[in-house]
């Protein structure tokens, strides 16, 4: 199957490229990349990054580059919502572990797997700027925050029910855009 | 009363909405600057304010921008930096998507002092959802004419951009930063050239913290020299703290620079509430995780005995013998049950994970800080890996291109330095 936007990503990424002055184009591939990952399954397969290429006029190398340096780019398949628990400093004092311990024992995997239905994945994350509300996780662009293991439970059920992909570039944004 | 100039709003319902920033005086400082300034004398009271840096390093704002480049012909950009990652801050999240105009209008207010006619907001990517929230600041900043061609009347344009990152600590440092606003590796540069010669595009810019930006709008209201009056010495105005860890009241305070001490800042109602659970203090982080760790006696007192104060030269008293230092303003409180090693694995983990990987020292030393720490906290630690972490972390520091080589190796240095014993206690 061929990748390409749809035509309001379309849209929105055209909008995103003509912020920048001629010739420098190439500024909008981070943007562009937050799109492509929340329009294509929330990871970034090699053809997914060519035509990202291809939009821009760069090399298929300038992306790859780009997209393995992030933290926030999947360059494998993830589960429908990724679960980010920061574990630094202010978090585990706060019982960061505990959290990724409920959490692995609850979905049944280890951090870094996704669960077998693929709708769960756990990752092990760096701070979120959000220390003071710790522990957290971030699923998509929500925050979730002041944990605690009841908390938890609520909101994995919330987000099995809802059994939607969470991406960061969300409805929010891209409407926002649009 | 404490003096509050960012925060002064922030029981105001709404105030991220135009109107209401408005009837609070908002935008009189674009107003005032646009219409009544000149880019020199709004320099010059930034000058006079005293400002310093608010992302880390302290540097003089006034004199950051007296240095940027103007050849004829060539854009100027202002770029703020929004990556917020140090362990421990989360201050200029609170303001942006609190206070989304007050960032609007110190860009506006900045941008003018540079004759900047672009200017970005690089955001890190994990704060997507403050994307939304600014660009609706700049909607409605532009549809009542502070943004935009001729603004206000005058002939000063100006468009702002909102950019997210991709999640990486090394994008807050500004060359960085600029890297990755031009679509690459966050790969910090060589300087010189710096950034206010040959910035963004290969153009003279200016990257200056969230906080900031947003303290220009108070100087421009009050002038540099009222704003010089608040604050201690050097130590000028007002600072956000983003204050975590074991204390009652995490959250983010805004304090008048010099005049709180630490003890008060961490048992006060108004500030901190005290350490949690009854229990005792046993070691804070007072600016992010970079800076150096103190142990209770001596982030309450300098070594000669005097109260150690919330401000860029008290905390700095002592060196780092026995002082640390201001930083980001990310305050992370440790109570008496911690293990100061453990804590330590958490940093280096981050460190290592941060890299940017161009050099060696930082690349593997990172990476061999982390296993060391990690050995001795599960048990395998030798007698003599304390001697050989303080000789890893010396052959980081200041052999880098960028400053993330000290910024990992002080921790370390300073764990080791001020809790020896925490180590041995996990060697057997
Ligand atoms: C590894 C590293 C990370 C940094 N992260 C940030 C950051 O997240 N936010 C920030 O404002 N400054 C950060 N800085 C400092 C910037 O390089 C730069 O000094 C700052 O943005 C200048 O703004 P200021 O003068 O207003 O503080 C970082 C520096 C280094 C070396
Ligand atoms: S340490 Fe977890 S959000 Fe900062």
């Amino acid at each position: 199957m061929e990748v390409k936007f749809d035509e309001a990503a379309l849209k929105t990424a055209n909008k995103i490229i003509s912020r920048y002055p001629e010739g420098k184009k190439k500024s909008a591939l981070l943007p562009l990349l937050h799109l492509a990952q929340a329009e294509f399954d929330g990871w970034l397969d090699v053809p997914v990054m060519d035509y990202i290429a291809t939009l821009l006029a760069i090399k298929p190398i300038e992306v790859y580059e780009v997209a393995s340096f992030y933290s926030m780019f999947n360059l494998k398949p993830v589960g429908k919502c990724v679960i980010e628990v920061c574990h630094t400093s202010s978090c585990w004092l706060r019982g960061a572990e505990e959290i990724i311990q409920h959490l692995e024992n609850k979905l049944h995997i280890k951090a870094g797997e996704t669960t077998a239905d693929g709708k769960f994945t756990i990752k092990r994350v760096e701070c979120l700027g959000s220390c003071g509300t710790a522990p957290m996780f971030q699923v998509g662009a929500q925050y979730y925050e002041n944990l605690t293991t009841e908390k938890v439970d609520t909101i994995i059920e919330d987000l099995d029910k809802s059994g939607k992909r969470t991406t960061y570039f969300d409805e929010v944004s891209l409407t926002a855009h649009k | 009363m404490s003096t509050k100039l960012l925060l002064k709003n922030d029981h105001v319902a709404n105030i991220n909405k135009l109107e209401v920033y408005k009837q609070h005086g908002g935008y009189a400082s674009a107003e005032k600057a646009i219409k009544t300034m000149t880019s020199d004398t709004l320099v010059d009271e930034v000058k006079k304010s005293g400002l310093r840096g608010r992302g880390g390093a302290g540097f003089p704002t006034g004199m950051k921008w007296s240095f940027l480049a103007k050849p004829a012909g060539v854009p100027r950009y202002l770029v703020c930096n929004a990556d917020e990652s140090e362990p421990g801050t989360f201050k200029d999240r609170y303001l942006m998507e609190r206070h989304p105009h007050l960032l609007i209008e110190g860009m506006i207010c900045s941008s003018f002092a540079l004759g900047a006619n672009t200017g970005f907001i690089y955001i890190r990517g994990e704060y997507f959802y403050i994307v939304p929230i600014l660009e609706k600041a700049i909607e409605e900043a532009k549809a009542a004419g502070y943004l935009g061609n001729n603004i206000l009347g005058t002939d000063y344009n100006l468009e702002l951009h909102v950019q997210v990152g991709g999640g990486a600590y090394i994008c807050g440092e500004e060359t960085a930063l600029l890297e990755s606003l031009e679509g690459k590796r966050g790969n910090p540069r060589m300087k010189p050239p710096f950034p206010a010669v040959a910035g963004l595009y290969g153009c003279p810019t200016v990257v200056n913290n969230v906080e900031t930006i947003a303290a220009v709008v108070p100087i421009v209201a009050m002038g540099g020299d009222e704003y010089a009056k608040i604050g201690v010495g050097k130590s000028t105005g007002t600072k956000l703290i983003s204050a975590s860890g074991h204390i009652n009241k995490p959250g983010v305070y805004e304090i008048e620079l010099g005049k709180v001490s630490v003890e008060e800042f961490i048992n006060s109602e108004e500030y901190c509430g005290g350490v949690w659970k009854g229990r005792k203090l046993k070691a804070v982080v007072a600016g992010g995780s970079s800076v150096p760790i103190l142990p209770t006696n001596l982030i309450l007192q300098t070594a000669d005995g005097n109260p150690r104060m919330m401000s860029y030269e008290s905390l700095g008293e002592g060196g780092f013998i026995s002082g640390t230092m201001m930083g980001s303003g990310g305050f992370i409180v440790m109570d008496e049950t911690v293990n100061i090693a453990e804590n330590l694995y958490t940093f280096n983990r981050f460190y290592h994970h941060e890299s940017c990987g161009q050099c060696s020292p930082c690349r593997e030393g990172t990476g061999w800080m982390e296993k060391l720490t990690h050995s001795i906290i599960s048990g395998h630690g030798k007698p003599s890996d304390i001697d050989l972490l303080w000789d890893l972390q010396t052959k980081i520091d200041g052999k880098t291109i960028c400053p993330l080589g000290e910024a990992a190796a002080w921790p370390v240095a300073s764990a080791v330095r001020h809790f020896r014993a925490d180590f041995e206690k996990l060697i057997h």
